[in-house]
């Protein structure tokens, strides 16, 4: 996984709330095993019906056409666990995301990819937005992880909370199956624990074919 | 002291990781074919294999075509999925249900009939309906694709302890109200996030008088609130629902999963960091009226006005009103209806069948309305033709169809076109999911099959009046 440390450039507003997977990464109508992410990101919402790009759309305008930073309200991602809403704001760049909270499978996608995903109290939010919507693309936000803090122009530097575990594991790039192979022996041990106690959790078996036997 | 929730937790602790995680053995994990071939590439790439297949099972949901005499090429766009989730599961002895297959269905659905997951268990799926299971009493987490390859791997998940939330439902259900205008109401109540972070367990009267079908319904609706899991305490009528299911223990080993089972509850004094009760006594049938599941009314409502919201809602209310195409202070019902899915992981069981069939009866889709029903597995629609339910459907105008997602997502081609008024049992009222442009209402089965017999939306108590 791809390290986060800090990241410099375009924050792009998309101020509302309860921006949800099906908006973020629509199904296509022809559908492939191997889209091309950067495409479906907010397909429905960038096309009009008649498959005209919407130039009122703020990730079609010209000056949001290298975006970094993504800022947003509150419940960003929720609905359908598809990771492919993340791995589209990889697609166009998007490392960071600055919301009032996420949904919590959303999340958890961020952390698995490499993507530092920021909550604020709504305050703090609603001064970024205001500062992000100023800025229009033209003067670039920094997202420091280091130093937990979002720096950019129109205000001081906001700071923000994340855990040090999750904020350890985007600094170094943590394969998170590797984490966990740590434990192997435990699981196994775990498993031989089970099968004695709870022996139908360990076993999943058709009893139609194994009367058949 | 603990509640439901922490027991099963705790008895499926394996380790605490370095960095604070809680390594969660999952006991039955369940893959479809949308995220399963990209987890199995991910699995090839870093070398690594599947830990326990034996409790990993395969599904095609999906993309798969509901078009009697399916086949792979039927809906050409999901073959490669299907393909693909096939060699994955053969390269690493993943049992599948495959087109073709006599239990092949949403997996949602199957696994609980089938009996895999079971009371007390922990359970996995990369869906966010994952948590439909908790009607039995099961944890189940919806999760990403790379948790999935997690999983896979490990057979445990890596995550944080959630809080605990509980939602007490009192009083007693009216006739033609059911579970999925529980949870809609549940929803439109707390809010689109107002169980984020927590899992959620439904108890009071309500729930316990619920069949174990309804108890699904009321589960699969827990992530439209933001829950991490949603489950009901398991009783006699689970017990008793499970008792035989093919997969499920029998004999001695049965015997002492019941002895064990009986401690499922959680303890009198337990503590949840949320405790909320809802007065389910005098509930309508509900329906939603704009474009997320929060966004419900009562049938004999009207459409709300966002002047008289709350101000952080305006915003959202104005644009959904806009793409539904509605004006504040419109009654819901009487609107014209141009599709009605029956169907989805949400109300696609056997019971939610024999409801809308009962409305169905005798009556003629009405004039210029496509009606789909799309039972929720292979079972279920062998059991419905069984009790000769296609015949009332058929007679009636409806599509029937073969088992899959179907227009819940669209993921297999079935969907509505720009600007139909589509009447759904299924869970998500979003934009542009069951087509571009298309605009959804989520009731529940019975409402469904009035809708389409009226060809508006209709309360399901007043069918036939003044019509």
């Amino acid at each position: 996984m791809q390290k986060f440390t800090r990241l410099t450039g375009v924050a792009v507003p998309l101020i509302r709330d309860d921006v949800n997977t099906d908006e973020i990464t629509p199904i296509q109508i022809a559908r492939q095993l191997k889209p091309d992410y950067a495409e479906l990101l907010f397909m429905r919402a960038r096309r009009r019906l008649d498959d005209s790009l919407d130039p009122d759309f703020v990730l079609n305008k010209p000056q949001f056409q290298r975006p970094a930073i993504l800022v947003t309200g509150r419940n960003f991602g929720c609905g359908s666990s598809r990771e492919s809403a993340v791995w589209a704001m990889l697609a166009v760049g998007i490392r960071c995301i600055v919301a009032k909270s996420f949904a919590d499978i959303y999340r958890e996608n961020c952390l698995q990819n490499g993507v530092l995903p920021v909550e604020l109290g709504d305050a703090d939010a609603d001064a970024l937005s205001r500062r992000v919507v100023a800025a229009d693309g033209a003067v670039y936000f920094t997202a420091d992880l280091e130093a937990q803090r979002i720096s950019g122009p129109g205000g001081p530097d906001v700071i923000f909370e994340i855990s040090a575990a999750d904020r350890l594991r985007l600094l170094e790039g943590l394969d998170d199956i590797g984490l966990t192979l740590r434990h192997e022996a435990e699981i196994a041990a775990f498993e031989a624990r089970v099968r004695g106690e709870r022996p139908w959790q360990q076993t999943a078996a058709d009893s139609r074919r194994s009367s058949e036997r | 002291m603990p509640t439901l929730f922490d027991k099963i937790w705790d008895s499926h602790l394996v380790a605490r990781r370095a960095d604070g995680r809680d390594l969660i053995y999952i006991d039955r994990h369940v893959l479809h074919e949308l995220h399963g071939p990209h987890a199995f590439e991910k699995l090839a790439k870093a070398n690594r294999g599947v830990r326990r297949p034996d409790l990993t099972f395969s599904m095609q949901d999906h993309t798969i075509a509901t078009k009697p005499g399916r086949d792979d090429t039927t809906n050409a766009d999901g073959a490669p999925f299907l393909r693909a989730m096939r060699e994955g599961s053969a390269r690493h002895g993943i049992r599948i249900f495959d087109l073709g297959d006599p239990e092949q269905g949403i997996s949602h659905v199957v696994a609980p009939e089938l009996g895999m997951v079971l009371p007390g268990a922990t359970h996995a799926v990369p869906d966010s309906h994952a948590c439909t299971v908790g009607g039995l009493g099961a944890l189940a987490f919806g999760v990403g694709t790379t948790e999935l390859e997690h999983v896979l791997a490990t057979q445990v998940l890596a995550s944080r302890r959630p809080k605990r939330m509980r939602i007490r439902l009192d009083g007693r259900l009216a006739d033609q109200v059911g579970a999925k205008d529980v949870a809609l109401r549940i929803i439109a109540d707390i809010g689109l996030d107002g169980a984020r972070g927590y899992a959620v367990e439904y108890a009071g009267a309500v729930a316990g008088a619920m069949a174990i079908e309804s108890r699904l319904t009321l589960c699969n609706l827990a992530i439209e609130m933001g829950a991490r899991s949603g489950f009901v305490a398991p009783d006699d009528t689970t017990f008793s629902w499970i008792a035989g299911r093919p997969w499920a223990p029998q004999g001695a080993q049965w015997d002492q999963a019941l002895a064990s089972w009986q401690d499922l509850v959680s303890d009198p004094d337990a503590q949840f960091e949320s405790d909320i009760a809802i007065d389910c006594q005098d509930l309508e049938p509900q329906i939603t009226w704009g474009t997320d599941p929060s966004q419900t009314i009562a049938v004999s409502g009207r459409v709300p006005d966002p002047d008289h919201a709350p101000s952080d809602r305006r915003q959202a209310m104005r644009r959904a009103l806009d793409y539904m195409g509605l004006t504040p202070g419109t009654p819901i019902a009487g609107l014209p209806v141009d599709r009605v899915f029956i169907g989805s992981c949400t109300n696609a069981r056997l019971p939610d069948l024999i409801a809308a069939a009962a409305v169905a009866r005798g009556r003629r889709v009405a004039e210029g309305v496509v009606a789909m029903v799309v039972p929720g597995s292979s079972t279920v629609k062998r059991e419905a033709e069984a009790a000769g339910l296609d015949r009332i459907f058929r007679d009636a105008g409806f599509f029937w169809g073969e088992s899959g997602c179907s227009m819940c997502t669209g993921g297999n081609g079935d969907r509505g076109d720009a600007g139909e008024r589509c009447v759904s049992t299924t869970n998500r009222n979003f934009e542009n999911r069951q087509g571009p442009g298309v605009r959804t209402h989520l009731v529940g089965p019975a409402m469904a099959a009035a809708a389409a017999v009226a060809g508006r939306i209709v309360d399901v108590r007043r069918l036939g009046e003044g019509a």
